[in-house]
């Protein structure tokens, strides 16, 4: 007992000494780990942050800037990437595509960061993707996407399109026996490709199964007084919902007034989260199924931690949804990769991904693919009256990323 | 020298070369000597808003035409030359994970199998670069007579214009398979096997849109000193006493308006080169508001103040924007504010009020020297 004590009472000064004495030890050379002149000193490293905080899209990237600052700031806490802390640079795409373009180049060029996290919209990564892919920088991108792509230079920390949808329809088919589905979106690539591929499972998949109708509404729409009727004339098992920012609003509150109650009719969401709730108010969606991988609610220690942290440096009210989670991936993911990797080099870093493993995700476990998109669980929740999701299930095993899927092309 | 007999002979004072010159060395030396690669190329985006700007003076601020869908023409430019360079970047090489390839990746993704039939000029660059301004100026000519015969005019013609261009949006927002919808066409690689992405190439492309500008600046002089241009003064400050005088008041206003559509669209083409994408948030409402801001801070009577008025508001669009990433869109806001307030005619009114009398003194003239330009707006009022 006392010779315990005694060695404890040694081992104290030691471990105080310990961290710092490491911290000169294993930083590497600056040289070293940074032979391409991006912006790392022997102290720091810059990595740049890329969204909208002003314009339309504001409201919904403003999760993923907080999120992120999050991650740097715990990164830096528990003592940097390779010994360095992260400074970042932020610069405002301005819900504008070719603004995103133009800052994309000012971060790479001017700024030289090692690494940037950003971008929300697909379309904001059309715009900067040519930019990542010319200068060799490095994009964590947060927001489930329409897959049909992949590059080097990007980490698709969201989900794309078949990890999202197909679980989640195997789950209602199976689950509410659902036979018939009316497939609504706002129209653009990402609604469009997605219910492509729903289609494509639901006529070639699953067995009894039929589309009986498919819709597609201008972005920022408030008119679905036709549509309602209509499924309510067809009234289909299931309505599938790829609607997106404002039009959300409108959609789910003609629904409730036209009187279709979504505890007796089955509606599945994949544009949803806890975010757009706080818009569409939790009394206008209780009982929908959203489909992706992380809901606020999730039970687990990480996510416990996560959440808690969250409120903690925005605020008790803030609610975090499924992009936010994705976007505090992409600094994690970026440290990890780098201490595997050795080095900031954009090269190294894109070679080293593969199989990057992060096990404090607050969704569980991810796991970088070489096609640099996420292993990752798919949950289908319930919406409740507050706002938040009912986690009812969730797939066994990670899925893995297929951005060009055969067979559903 | 008799200030009369240059005027007859040379559609440019002596005083007017001066300027322009200026200008050119200022964008051809100045700018290319003070800023790194990626500033100048910035400088190069701005300088194709500044082609709009110029159209603009001579529509809005000669003949009194307000349009607010300039984006329109802008965008139409920038489109036709988005189309030849992304079928070059279509190659069946370069596209050959998609399920038909050969064809724009868009178009893939919507499920089209084969080439639009209107797609296929575009393989041509002669053709290409003759739609940009074609097409435009096509469209401009069928917009003008429909309007200007039925003697639509003022205010009624800027929200028709300005509907247009909601309308244009909606048009390439809806048919994404032959457009690319929102995301626009993006990823725009080589023109006819020279890549435009590289640091030189923006380099080149600069100094081509320098020319092309200081090109479309000393047309509108030449236009303005002609009779032409006297009668679009005309015309915008008493528009029946041109009628009753025996013109036909709407042929010289489907000109202009012609006239500022292709400039537009020559701007857009430029900017399609030099940035690499267009997108629909080129074509809208807002940016056609825009191009009549930058005309009205650089002041709507001065063609050199239009383009100097690009250039400024977009510095500070982009300084600000990144020096204050949360509050620019308020700094931008008081910038326009204090110039409509401050100085209504924009910087050609100041240069005009406090800086041209000053250099006259200077040279020891008396009088500002008559020239071939027009004159302020002031000046007209009197002589009514």
């Amino acid at each position: 007992m006392r010779r315990r004590l005694l060695m404890g009472m040694a081992a104290l000064p030691a471990a105080a000494l310990l961290p710092r004495a490491g911290f000169a030890a294993d930083k590497p050379a600056t040289a070293a780990v940074n032979t391409t002149g991006l912006a790392v000193t022997d102290d720091t490293v810059t990595v740049g942050i890329l969204h909208s905080i002003t314009g339309t899209m504001a409201i919904s990237e403003t999760g993923s800037v907080e999120a992120e600052k999050l991650a740097i700031e715990q990164i830096n806490a528990s003592g940097g990437v390779l010994g360095r802390q992260i400074k970042f640079i932020q610069e405002d795409g301005g819900s504008d595509w070719p603004t995103f373009a133009e800052k994309a180049k000012k971060l790479l060029v001017n700024d030289k960061v090692a690494a940037v996290m950003g971008c929300w919209t697909s379309a904001s990564r059309k715009a900067v993707l040519p930019v990542f892919e010319q200068y060799n920088g490095m994009l964590y991108y947060p927001t489930f996407y329409e897959g049909l792509e992949q590059s080097k230079n990007v980490i698709y920390t969201g989900q794309e399109a078949t990890q999202q949808i197909i679980a989640g329809l195997d789950w209602i088919v199976k689950e509410k026996g659902a036979k018939t589905f009316y497939l609504l979106g706002s129209d653009y690539i990402w609604p469009r490709t997605s219910n492509k591929i729903a289609r494509k499972h639901i006529e070639n998949h699953l067995t009894g199964t039929k589309v009986v109708g498919e819709e597609y509404f201008p972005l920022g729409s408030t008119q679905f007084n036709s549509v309602i009727n209509k499924i309510k004339l067809t009234k289909p098992d299931v309505i599938y919902a790829i609607i997106v920012g404002g039009s959300n609003v409108a959609f789910y509150k003609q629904l409730k007034a036209a009187g279709i109650d979504l505890s007796k009719q089955n509606l599945m969401t994949i544009s949803v989260t806890e975010d757009e709730i706080q818009g569409i108010g939790g009394e206008n969606i209780a009982n929908a199924y959203a489909c992706m991988k992380y809901f606020q609610s999730l039970k687990n220690p990480n996510n416990e931690k996560f959440v808690a942290a969250f409120k903690k440096m925005w605020g008790e009210k803030s609610v975090i949804g499924d992009v936010t989670q994705a976007a505090y991936l992409g600094p994690w993911l970026w440290k990890l990769t780098v201490e595997k990797a050795g080095s900031f080099d954009v090269d190294k870093v894109a070679a080293a991904s593969p199989d990057v493993e992060f096990k404090g995700a607050p969704e569980g476990y991810v796991r970088i693919h070489p096609n640099h998109h996420l292993w990752s669980k798919t949950r289908v929740g319930r919406a409740r009256l507050d706002g938040q999701y009912d986690v009812v299930y969730e797939t066994k095993d990670l899925m893995e990323p297929d951005p060009f899927p055969k067979g559903y092309q | 020298m008799s200030g009369t007999a240059s005027v007859k002979t040379f559609f440019l004072s002596r005083k007017d070369v001066v300027c322009i010159l200026i200008l050119a060395v200022v964008i051809m030396v100045v700018f290319p000597l003070a800023f790194d690669n990626f500033r100048l190329n910035l400088v190069g985006k701005y300088i194709t808003y500044a082609f709009v700007a110029v159209g603009l003076v001579m529509c809005w601020g000669d003949a009194g035409i307000l349009s607010l869908g300039q984006g329109i023409f802008f965008g139409i430019g920038g489109y036709a030359m988005a189309m030849f360079l992304k079928l070059e970047a279509s190659s069946p090489e370069n596209t050959k994970i998609q399920s038909t390839p050969g064809i724009p990746d868009f178009m893939d993704w919507n499920q089209l199998t084969a080439l639009p039939w209107f797609w296929q000029p575009f393989h041509s660059f002669t053709f290409t670069v003759f739609a940009v301004v074609a097409v435009p100026a096509l469209l401009a000519l069928v917009i003008g007579l429909a309007m200007f015969k039925r003697r639509v005019g003022g205010t009624y013609f800027a929200i028709i214009t300005q509907a247009f261009a909601a309308i244009l949006t909606i048009l390439i927002i809806g048919q994404q398979g032959y457009t690319g919808g929102v995301n626009g066409m993006t990823d725009l690689r080589t023109l006819m096997g020279w890549d435009i992405r590289t640091d030189h190439a923006k380099y080149v492309l600069y100094f081509i849109s320098c020319l092309l500008l200081i090109g479309c600046v000393v047309f509108a002089y030449w236009v303005r000193a002609s009779k032409l241009g006297r009668i679009l003064v005309a015309m915008r400050d008493k528009e029946d006493r041109v009628r009753f005088s025996g013109y036909d008041v709407a042929d010289f206003k489907v000109f202009v308006f012609c006239l500022a559509a292709a400039f537009a669209a020559i701007g857009g083409a430029m900017f399609t080169l030099q940035v690499g994408f267009m997108s629909p948030s080129f074509v809208g409402i807002i940016p056609s508001i825009e191009f009549v801001i930058l005309c009205a801070v650089g002041g709507r009577t001065s063609v050199l103040g239009a383009v100097y008025g690009a250039l400024l508001v977009n510095f500070a669009k982009t300084t600000l924007s990144e020096s204050f990433p949360q509050l620019w869109l308020l700094g931008l806001g008081a910038l326009f504010i204090a110039v409509v307030v401050l100085f209504p005619d924009g910087l050609a009114g100041l240069y005009r009020t406090w800086i041209d009398p000053r250099i006259d003194r200077l040279l020891g003239r008396a009088k500002p020297e008559i020239t071939g330009s027009i004159p302020p707006a002031e000046l007209t009022e009197t002589t009514r």
